[in-house]
């Protein structure tokens, strides 16, 4: 492979006053891939994706789209690169389809090509029926699918998505996984930021986590749940209250705190060695604590934990979670350097 | 499913192509605000009834024997109207760099100047069409253009060009403090003193001496007295060349300054 990469960032660095939203970033993404920036809210992903499209001047580090610096050469960068932001980039005054016109034109298409463009994607985009109302009446889900409308109006080399699927609805969100696998098969390379473990599952050829500014993992799906571990022991209790008691009975077994996801009836610990004595042993507690369950299993790590375990760990934590990364799977090269990464975890928050 | 990119054009043709898809645009939003539109209309109109009739009694004495108030006011209110107009350049521009729009511009291929002179160009016609309206208005109350068509079509240019001059001004303004009600009063304490102490709404020999000196070399002075004499006669020349020199200058210095703010505006 002699292409250069779509995206090349070493070093990044931007403050804003006080705040460094961008600490030191580095990411390589290879041309034809769809990659995955994953992080919590003010992680740095937006910033970093305003930099690579050319909205942000960096403080310090590289940063290159096909081999073009965004500082130095943006003009080169803007004619590659399309943006679909984390907040709807559309003219709220105009209709949907003067709002894809207006934007085909700006891209040089001619007024024929560009009603023609305007008309395909309203129809593909399920927008035809609104075409002719203001965007400012549209609904958050159409309002995205018009701002994605209007990156692809003539093809980008390189698709930024800043959450692209953030509050719709499961039908939107389908709907834009789908384009999002298209533009892939159709050679696009598509840089896209999430929240949503499943989506960046779903998606991302490649995947880098990213915490307080910095790339703190990177690899594949697959890559990354082998750092967590082999299996995960899983509890979803029948309701909140049961949380401490059901914490208490389960620290007891091996030693290992059990992790709380977004999901607040939810627990899991990390399963170091025998799975099913400890899923045996596990039962037998919890049901001494009187605990309720609606759901006790061993499944694999999802990115949920992987997400926890790099992002969620407490500083003092006496266990180093590297410990269960250790009985990982039998590909050890693959998160070597994930967990050097994860050492540099910071935990000190804003 | 997807359309290649067309070949990149000229820069300066890109410029024009893509200033003009801005002013269409802007243009758009102005009629798509019902409430600005009525108002924006009335605005002018309420200023040249008001002014002519309860200034008109007692500023006409001041004047000239054998010039009516009306015909002295309506040049100088042509011109307090583009000046007030240019102040919604500030206003437009603030709004715009509020809006996640201005992202999708930035981020495309297209001329980084073209957001600044599309602002200015829709705010350009619509300071021709207030000019138009008021003098309609004007014939209304029995202003004539007495020169001929000629003067009076310079007139009106003459004015719109000044409301373009300061809409740069205003777009800098905009750049700078970014918030539009910010961006609006700012503009406003700019305008107001510009625009009072001139001759629009009285003659300079009736002010005190230091402040006639001043207002003498105003822009907005020598503006309104070349629109005047354009419009109703007199010695067109001097302050003519006097207008165009502060519209000149006032629009080589601030065309480039807001367009170099604009690019580091994040
Ligand atoms: N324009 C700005 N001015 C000041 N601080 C900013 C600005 N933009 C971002 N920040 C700060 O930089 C940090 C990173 O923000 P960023 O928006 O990149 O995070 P994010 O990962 O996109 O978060 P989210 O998931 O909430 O969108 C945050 O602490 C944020 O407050
Ligand atoms: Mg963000």
């Amino acid at each position: 492979m002699n292409q250069p990469a779509a995206v090349r960032v070493q070093g990044l660095v931007k403050r804003f006053g006080k705040t460094v939203a961008l600490d030191g970033a580095d990411l390589e993404v290879a041309t034809g891939t769809v990659y995955g920036l994953l992080g919590p809210n003010g992680a740095g992903k937006t910033t970093l994706v305003r930099v690579l499209a050319t909205l942000l001047r960096p403080d310090a580090g590289t940063a290159e789209v096909f081999g073009h610096d965004v500082a130095t050469q943006a003009s080169a960068v803007r004619q590659r690169i399309a943006l679909t932001g984390q907040f709807a980039a559309v003219d709220e005054l105009l209709t949907g389809r003067e709002n894809l016109q207006m934007f085909g034109r700006l891209l040089g298409l001619d007024v024929r090509a560009a009603a023609r463009r305007a008309d395909e994607l309203l129809a593909r985009f399920e927008l035809s029926e609104a075409a002719g109302r203001h965007a400012r009446t549209y609904s958050g889900g159409m309002r995205r699918r018009l701002d994605l409308a209007s990156s692809l109006l003539v093809r980008p080399q390189l698709l930024f998505l800043d959450e692209p699927t953030t509050g719709l609805d499961p039908h939107s969100r389908v709907t834009i996984w789908d384009i999002v696998r298209d533009l892939a098969e159709a050679g696009v390379t598509v840089l896209l930021t999430t929240q949503y473990l499943e989506e960046a599952d779903a998606l991302a050829d490649r995947i880098a986590v990213i915490d307080h500014g910095r790339v703190i993992a990177e690899g594949t799906s697959d890559e990354l749940k082998d750092h967590v571990g082999g299996q995960v022991l899983e509890v979803r209790l029948r309701s909140t209250a049961d949380r401490p008691a059901a914490e208490a009975a389960l620290l007891r077994l091996d030693g290992t705190a059990p992790q709380f996801g977004r999901d607040p009836l939810r627990l899991s610990v990390q399963v170091a060695h025998d799975g099913l004595g400890l899923l045996t042993n596990a039962a037998a507690a919890l049901r001494d604590a009187g605990v309720a369950l609606t759901d006790l299993g061993l499944r694999r790590p999802t990115l949920d934990d992987v997400f926890l375990q790099l992002t969620g760990a407490p500083p003092e934590d006496p266990q180093p979670r590297e410990t269960s990364a250790h009985a990982a799977g039998p590909d050890g090269s693959a998160e070597a350097p994930a967990e050097h990464d994860a050492r540099h975890v910071r935990h000190n928050p804003g | 499913m997807t359309t290649l990119a067309p070949p990149a054009l000229p820069a300066w043709r890109r410029i024009v192509r893509d200033g003009l898809l801005l002013t269409v645009r802007n243009l758009r939003h102005f009629v798509r605000e019902p409430h600005l539109v009525v108002f924006s209309t009335v605005q002018p109109i309420m200023f040249v009834l008001l002014f002519s009739f309860v200034f008109g009694g007692a500023i006409g004495q001041a004047l000239p024997p054998g010039l009516d108030y009306t015909s002295f006011l309506l040049p100088g209110i042509f011109v307090q109207a583009v000046a007030f107009r240019s102040t919604q350049t500030a206003v437009g521009l603030a709004n715009d760099l509020d809006k996640g729009v201005i992202d999708r511009f930035k981020s495309m291929p297209m001329a980084r100047s073209a957001v600044l002179l599309g602002r200015t160009a829709a705010d350009l016609i619509r300071s021709v069409f207030v000019v138009l309206l008021m003098a309609g208005v004007g014939y209304l109350i029995g202003f004539r253009f007495v020169t001929g068509p000629l003067q009076a079509t310079a007139a009106v240019l003459l004015v719109a060009l000044f409301g373009f001059a300061l809409s740069w001004v205003f777009a800098f303004v905009a750049l700078y403090v970014r918030n539009p009600e910010a961006a609006q009063s700012a503009a406003f304490v700019a305008v107001f003193p510009l625009v009072f102490a001139s001759s629009a709404f009285v003659p300079v020999e009736t002010m005190p001496g230091w402040l006639a000196t001043i207002t003498a070399v105003s822009p907005v002075t020598v503006t309104v007295d070349a629109v005047r004499a354009l419009a109703i006669g007199g010695p067109v020349l001097s302050p003519l060349l006097q207008s165009l020199a502060w519209i000149v200058a006032v629009v080589a210095v601030f065309m480039p300054l807001s367009v170099w703010r604009y690019r580091r505006v994040d």
